[in-house]
């Protein structure tokens, strides 16, 4: 019996479970995301994205498990953003830091725990991914993107997450974009505050937001970065990725989207 | 210098997030003569280290640019963190 056969014959109603997505994937020597993308090509569901359809479609889902996202940071926003794309199910997720935690971090960064103080940023965000969806390929890079990050590394990536803290790293990030030639999701936040647009390549998104900035730092020097703000902000930011993946809906292209929490306010103005 | 800024010219002033803070939110202010953005903010008290960006009847717009009678101008603080 194929692998097709033996995925109608388990999948009865439909859904492929995790233990049977680990015997195939053994039976006949595949990974995990190999025997996920046979089984929607084929119309079945894996169980851990069972809950996405249909808002997400079967065969979009199948798209996100054969995409790669490269995400810039692994912090406040990284966390929530690396936790998201996990779970949605998108193919491979490639993620740059070089920091390790520290105490401060607590507050809003969900890869972060009391354990992991002095840990590196990156083998956490790679053993949440795993315990979350074995079948994702992570790629994790132990350091900071500079000017001289190969644009190769993105190589058929699809989007790029700016999720970092400070003003210096998104110009690069931008730059990055412009290199590899993929849309950039840029988020920052600050106190009960967050912002959001999305950059395509040429748009020169960041340096328009940013134009006037005489400092590496904005309001979360002194206003400090609170757990909402950064998870709502992150939230909003994959939606963005998901939808320039499926092509889908209206995205924050040429506008930016500011999100105040403390008086429930959010506004769109064009870039 | 644009023409047709002339005379008493009111226009409507939203400041956002921290910028609120000891000033206001929304309030119409009056000018006998042209203002730039830049002048504005200047005597709003806003600091360079502050300023984010502005956005005036809901489009992006950047310090040289003079206000017209009616326009709405939108001043955010900087925000980069993560």
């Amino acid at each position: 019996m194929n692998i097709s056969e033996l995925l109608l014959l388990k999948a009865k109603s439909k859904t492929l479970s995790w233990a049977d997505e680990q015997e195939l994937a053994q039976e006949f020597a595949l990974s995990f995301i190999e025997v996920e993308r046979k089984a929607l090509a084929l119309g079945i569901t894996p169980s851990r994205y069972q809950r996405n359809m249909v808002a997400i479609t079967i065969e979009e889902q199948l798209v996100l498990n054969n995409s790669a996202v490269g995400v810039i940071g692994c912090g406040g926003l990284g966390g929530y953003v690396i936790e998201n794309l996990a779970r949605l199910g998108i193919g491979k997720i490639s993620v740059w830091d070089g920091d390790v935690f520290e105490e401060h971090n607590l507050n809003r960064q969900i890869l972060s725990d009391t354990n992991l103080i002095g840990e590196s940023k990156i083998e956490a965000a790679k053993c949440r991914v795993k315990a979350i969806n074995p079948s994702i390929l992570f790629h994790g890079y132990q350091q900071k993107i500079d000017k001289s990050t190969p644009e190769e590394f993105l190589t058929n990536h699809k989007v790029l997450v700016d999720a970092v803290d400070n003003i210096k790293s998104r110009m690069v990030i931008s730059d990055l974009g412009r290199r590899s030639n993929l849309p950039v999701v840029h988020g920052a936040v600050g106190g009960w505050w967050g912002q959001v647009s999305t950059q395509y390549p040429g748009d020169g998104t960041l340096e328009k937001i940013y134009a006037d900035a005489k400092s590496d730092k904005g309001m979360e020097l002194s206003q400090g970065t609170l757990a909402f703000s950064a998870s709502a902000i992150a939230s909003l930011q994959v939606a963005e990725v998901i939808k320039i993946i499926l092509g889908r809906g209206s995205s924050l292209r040429q506008r930016l989207l500011v999100l105040n929490l403390l008086d429930m306010e959010m506004d769109i103005f064009d870039l | 210098m644009r023409e047709d800024v002339k005379g008493e010219m009111k226009i409507t002033v939203k400041l956002f997030a921290t910028l609120r803070v000891g000033r206001f939110k929304i309030k119409e202010m009056e000018y006998d003569e042209s203002i730039t953005v830049g002048q504005l903010v200047k005597l709003l008290g806003i600091s360079e280290n502050d300023l984010g960006i502005m956005f005036i009847n809901g489009h992006h717009t950047g310090l040289d640019t003079e206000l017209r009678e009616g326009d709405t101008i939108s001043i955010f603080p900087l925000v980069g963190g993560g």
